[in-house]
């Protein structure tokens, strides 16, 4: 048997804040209601793009404190990364805060890496209270790894586009919220896929390596879950992921999904979906989180993937290895209310006798563990 | 697994991403740029023109010259403004052959770099894109003119 990848909290470290920072064309695209900042300028009112996605990273970090009603002075550690050389954007960042500081790269995958860290030290009780932040820019991005953007070239369709937007989480060792129950690390896989612009299918083995890793160490089938999500494999990676799992054995059904296909618009011509840091950073922090929190999610397993690349490693002609780390997110929200579905008679079902009669279907949902509640409890008590 | 499984995995699985790659439309595409392009030299054709109607003294050649001018000027305007990246995600080659592709490939690193500075950001990066096409311009002619000399 292989050694184990999973780690399991068991004092399940609790999301008490959240922050969403993204760019106008984000805003617009499915996930926009969901944001608590929607900036309108993607210059950020600054001089140039790393500047705006140094500000974005460091209001990203703010508005997760305040949302845990905590100050920066509470924080014992600032978890961050970004997809910029040096990753400047985040060190930079965290220049303006009192805070300690450990630089991450994961590429795309940040925003699971930090995390799992994160909750690592809580669960080690090293820490109260860290914050796990990333984001990325568009323009930035393009500039890096890319093409100048006023040069008047046609993308790839298996091209994606880079979300701009950051994210920031706060992990606390008690509070109210979802909790991170597990944390799988992956390893780099790389299966040969050397095309700069199929970043889907050069991530996809490595998201299919962590997926079987969580599953084989926990015990877990993709039943379990409301959603899984991955981070940007795309159109088409999430399709290749599904082909990979099939061969596998496991079918990924209704609730996988991935955060960069459902991010934009089918009309906002983003070819294969959204990419980059921000794009898992902002869906967790915005859409996920707030599904967890109200309870129509109760159990999110939430891998994102990176492409550990660069430019001079793929000219000197590297392939591109791939990494995905998972985390499993749980509701701590009760049940309100029982939802009910009605099954209606057809119209033109006449001849079937039983569909005259209504029949009525009760679907109860329970909460997932029974060890939440008390933590809960003194969690309400205490405040 | 060794190395050669390895390899054979990998070989296989670039097959299976390479039949699963969504394919552009060769046709729409084609057309797209072919009239553009088209367009793009009747325009330039227009402005010869005009230059050699309006100023008949001028020799065809400098003509010629002048056309180019004002082409690599207006393409590096609508850059600046910010149209051509759309004219060319629209018509593909047929706006990155003219010369008007060339002075956008040149404009779009210098804007892009400017925050660097004018030395090290505009003047270094200016011809990232551009300037492979340069160096095998000026090779090409040096290779012709060894050529020339002894024919």
């Amino acid at each position: 048997m292989s050694k184990k990848q999973t780690v399991i909290f068991r004092s399940k470290p609790v999301i008490t804040g959240s922050f969403s920072i993204v760019g106008p064309k984000e805003g617009k695209g499915n996930f926009g209601a969901y944001f608590d900042k929607v900036i309108e300028d993607d210059a950020f009112g600054e001089k140039s793009y790393e500047k705006a996605e140094k500000k974005m990273i460091e209001s990203a970090i703010e508005g997760a404190v305040k949302n845990a009603k905590l100050k920066p002075e509470d924080i014992g550690l600032l978890l961050s990364g970004d997809l910029l050389n040096q990753i400047i954007s985040s060190s930079y960042a965290a220049r303006n805060f009192d805070i300690s500081f450990l630089g991450l790269f994961g590429a795309c995958s940040t925003m699971a890496e930090s995390l799992a860290i994160g909750a690592s030290m809580i669960e080690a009780k090293l820490f109260e209270n860290v914050v796990c932040a990333t984001g990325s820019h568009f323009s930035t991005a393009e500039r890096q790894f890319r093409f100048p953007l006023e040069l008047g070239n046609q993308r790839p369709p298996t091209s994606q586009w880079t979300v701009t937007g950051a994210g920031a989480t706060v992990l606390s060792k008690q509070g109210k919220g979802p909790r991170i129950t597990m944390a799988t690390f992956g390893k780099v896989v790389d299966w040969g896929v050397n095309d700069v612009n199929d970043m889907g299918a050069a991530m996809a083995p490595s998201a299919m390596d962590t997926m079987l890793a969580h599953f084989r160490d926990t015990g877990t089938t993709p039943d379990d879950y409301d959603l899984i999500a991955t981070g940007d494999l795309g159109k088409l990676g999430s399709e290749i992921l599904i082909d990979l799992m099939e061969e596998q054995g496991i079918k990924l059904g209704l609730n996988y999904n991935d955060c960069g296909q459902m991010y934009f618009a089918r009309n906002q011509n983003t070819l294969s979906g959204g990419s980059g840091c921000g794009c898992s950073a902002t869906v967790l922090n915005s859409f996920i989180i707030e599904k967890l929190r109200r309870g129509d999610l109760r159990r999110v397993l939430f891998m994102p993937t990176g492409a550990l690349m660069s430019t001079t490693a793929s000219q000197q002609g590297e392939t591109i290895p791939g990494v995905c780390h998972a985390i499993v997110l749980e509701s701590d929200a009760e049940v309100k209310h029982q939802r009910v579905i009605v099954a209606q008679p057809t119209k033109f079902g006449t001849k079937n006798v039983g569909n005259e009669k209504q029949e009525t279907e009760k679907i109860t949902t329970t909460t997932t563990t029974s060890t939440d509640k008390p933590t809960r409890a003194k969690a309400n008590k205490k405040e | 697994m060794d190395k050669k499984e390895i390899q054979k995995r990998n070989e296989a699985y670039n097959r299976y991403v390479k039949a699963r790659l969504p394919k552009t439309k060769a046709w729409p595409s084609l057309f797209n740029s072919f009239w553009v392009g088209g367009v793009i030299c009747c325009i330039g054709q227009g402005i010869n023109d005009l230059i050699l109607l309006w100023f008949p003294s001028i020799a065809e050649q400098s003509a010629w010259a002048l056309t180019l001018i004002t082409l690599i000027l207006i393409a590096s305007f609508l850059t600046g403004i910010g149209v051509y990246d759309k004219i060319g995600k629209f018509a593909g080659g047929g706006s990155i052959v003219p010369i008007t592709g060339f002075s956008n490939s040149i404009t779009s690193p210098a804007l892009e770099f400017k925050h660097e500075g004018v030395i090290y950001g505009i003047c270094v990066k200016m011809f990232t894109i551009a300037g492979p096409v340069i160096v095998s311009g000026v090779v090409a002619s040096v290779v012709v003119g060894i050529i020339y000399l002894f024919i």
